[in-house]
């Protein structure tokens, strides 16, 4: 995993609550077998005017003027705004992965579906809960400035406006630990293998039949 | 000291170490796999030269992409047709197959629905932590078992450490009290539940369904509800263990068998919430005001009785939620005020993890019986949920009752619930769906699902609109 860098970010606003995973990222992509890939699709059913596939080139399709990822003022957001419950739906991790791979590192709203949220910080990407009235005031505020970019700080936990005014937002320590040092947690979780070898070796005992073995 | 609630206790018996900041290492007992989450999970073992911690904690089967036409199915995996579908249950068969992990391969007949497979068989325990790279996973907490959903990193994580790396939830108990009318099905209770609390209502909440209406439902009904806590926000569905619970499992093949299943039994007769624990939140609920139910929008929360109607603009709670009704008319097709009884129907599914067990079969048989598919319909699928399902509805006669009535009989997978196969919907059709999502596109490009219970998926096929199935008997 990529560690997470400081940078400032165009900010895309996607007013609507609810955005669920098939919508971030509709089932048909999830036959791949690979983890990246999956930008050209995000959104795949707003973002264009026809029905996407699988493994083709998304170059020539007709895409949805109205969509906020296709207006210009938009190109090159790295921060997606929406609101509450977002990411709601199925477990696909693909759904961060196409955020990422289209170039999103941060999404902020009021609360996330608890898969998503998790999943995110796997992946590099950092979901910031902000209270519904400073998400709308943000709404506002990339609304009427074209060119709207927010600095995520996440050493400092803060966001930072152009005009110099920030906002504090909250994180798990051990989360941002990770996404600073884009650790992979596998590694850290087998430090403890002698834990969880002495847990099971107890658990063997209290609860034999969960190690029968099916003939 | 409050006594403690099932969730407590699960909780506490997996802790395989605390840590500072409040997160623990939970240990994991079981883990199934399917095809679409797990191909980037093997190959990260294989990118790190990891191997599985314990190979016999996990179980394997192919459901999202397989065909449900015996046609394709008696062919093999050669038979899938769509090549990109067809890589991925392959994948899942070589990865098993390298690794060395059971799995039951499309053409064997314990092949199905992964969530219909685990209790089936007996892999789901009362007591275990199950987990699995899909949300439906909270099914198996009806076995009075932590089961939820994980990303694929984490079936990865699992595989490698037999662990995760969780912080406790919060404890919502939903009380159904009373008498749940003629009918009436776990289907129609969870919709219910889902329309009071809102589809964010149990987020960052284990969720135990308790009360009368619970005990006195059978382990598929519970199986049912606990599928769709998801679809309420909640990872985490519940219900204690009891009697049903042991009745269900024994004999299964997973089971524990002789000594191994008296001690199993005399510590999962512990797997309830004490009288006195103490939940952070309960929601009441009364069995009696429960009616048959019908989503009309695209979030689950979107959802009505059968005797109802589309919602006005007026009866949204505030700004987010009349545009997210504006948008929900819109791909619809359908108008504010509209009676649900007026919708048309060009399609009708049977199926699912939430509604493809035997039970669910058999009432959706006792409707169409002796009666035909309508006219005005497209298609009318019944996809069971596993082999073994299958197996047992043809010996019960349901699959002849289904194909008179004009049904299409399938082979078991996940099929037109997310449409991943070649089972969809056409842009614009409006179906009946015994699915758990009615998100845009879910089941086909452009398609308008409305959740119902199996009933009253086949009262609705019959009539080519939704009907209480409570009168079909009278309107049909």
């Amino acid at each position: 995993m990529k560690a997470f860098e400081k940078k400032s970010g165009i900010v895309a606003p996607m007013d609507r609550a609810n955005i669920d995973t098939d919508m971030i990222i509709p089932k048909q992509f999830l036959k791949s077998i690979k983890r990246s890939g999956f930008g050209p699709n995000l959104f795949d059913e707003l973002r264009y005017l026809d029905e996407g596939q699988p493994d083709a080139d998304n170059s020539g399709r007709p895409l949805n003027p109205d969509f906020v990822l296709n207006q210009v003022r938009y190109q090159g957001a790295s921060v997606l705004l929406a609101r509450e419950n977002f990411g709601c739906g199925s477990s696909r991790e693909h759904a961060p992965w196409a955020l990422e791979d289209f170039g999103f590192q941060v999404v902020i709203a009021p609360s996330y579906a608890d898969i998503f949220f998790n999943n995110s910080f796997k992946n590099g990407l950092l979901p910031i809960v902000l209270d519904d009235a400073t998400v709308d005031t943000l709404f506002k505020e990339v609304e009427a400035n074209e060119g709207y970019e927010l600095t995520v700080d996440l050493e400092n936990q803060t966001i930072n406006k152009a005009n110099g005014e920030s906002i504090a937002f909250e994180v798990d320590s051990f989360r941002k630990h990770c996404l600073l040092n884009g650790l992979d947690d596998i590694g850290l979780t087998l430090q403890d293998a002698d834990s969880i070898k002495a847990y099971e070796a107890k658990r063997r005992e209290s609860s034999p039949w969960l190690f029968d073995q099916v003939k | 000291m409050a006594g403690k609630t099932l969730y407590d206790k699960l909780w506490d018996q997996h802790v395989v170490q605390t840590r500072d900041d409040g997160t623990a290492l939970i240990y994991i007992d079981r883990q199934l796999l399917h095809e679409v989450t797990s191909p980037q999970a093997f190959e990260g073992l294989r990118l790190a030269g990891r191997k599985p911690w314990r190979l016999d904690a996990n179980l394997a089967t192919p459901d999202h992409n397989v065909p449900t036409t015996k046609t394709e199915r008696d062919v093999g995996i050669e038979g899938i047709i769509d090549p990109v579908s067809k890589i991925q249950v392959k994948t899942l068969d070589d990865n098993c197959d390298e690794f060395g992990i059971v799995e039951f391969k499309m053409q064997d007949k314990r092949q199905g629905i992964v969530h219909v497979v685990g209790p089936e068989q007996g892999a789901t325990l009362p007591g275990m932590t199950v987990v699995c790279g899909d949300s439906h996973t909270a099914t198996h907490g009806a076995f009075a078992a932590l089961a939820h959903g994980v990303g694929t990193s984490e079936v990865e994580h699992v595989m490698a450490t037999q662990c995760l790396i969780q912080r406790k939830m919060k404890n919502l108990l939903i009380r159904v009290d009373g008498e749940l009318g003629e009918g009436i099905t776990g289907k129609d209770v969870v919709l219910h539940v889902i329309g009071v609390i809102g589809t964010a209502g149990g987020n960052g909440c284990a969720m135990e369904f308790g009360g009368s209406a619970i005990r006195s439902m059978s382990m598929e009904g519970r199986m049912t509800m606990c599928n769709m806590a998801i679809e309420a926000g909640a990872r985490v569905g519940m219900v204690a263990f009891d009697e049903l619970t042991a009745e269900y499992v024994k004999g299964r093949a997973y089971a524990p068998k002789g000594d191994h299943w008296e001690l199993a039994l005399e510590a999962w007769s512990d797997l309830v919430s004490d009288e006195d624990a103490e939940f952070d939140k309960i929601v009441e609920i009364k069995a009696e005001d429960i009616a048959p139910q019908v989503t009309w929008g695209t979030s689950p929360e979107m959802v009505t009785t059968i005797d109802g109607f589309v919602p006005k603009l007026e009866d949204a709670k505030d700004d987010v939620e009349r545009s997210g009704f504006e948008r929900a008319y819109d791909y619809m097709g359908l108008e504010a005020g509209q009676a649900i009884t007026d919708i048309e129907l060009d399609r009708v599914f049977i199926g699912s993890c939430t509604n493809s067990r035997i039970e669910d079969l058999r009432a959706a048989a006792a409707v169409a019986k002796g009666n035909k598919v309508a006219d005005s319909l497209k298609q009318a699928l019944v996809v069971p949920g596993s082999g073994l399902v299958k197996e047992q509805a043809e010996k019960e006669g349901l699959h002849t009752i289904f194909t008179e009535a004009g049904f299409e009989w399938r082979e078991p997978g996940c099929s037109m619930c997310l449409a991943m196969n070649a089972d969809k919907l056409g842009s614009g059709e409006h179906c009946a769906s015994t699915s758990n999502r009615n998100f845009e596109g879910r089941q086909g490009y452009g398609g308008r699902t409305h959740l119902v219970s199996p009933a009253m998926a086949a009262a609705a096929a019959i009539a080519g609109h939704f009907v209480d199935v409570r009168q079909f008997e009278l309107v049909k």
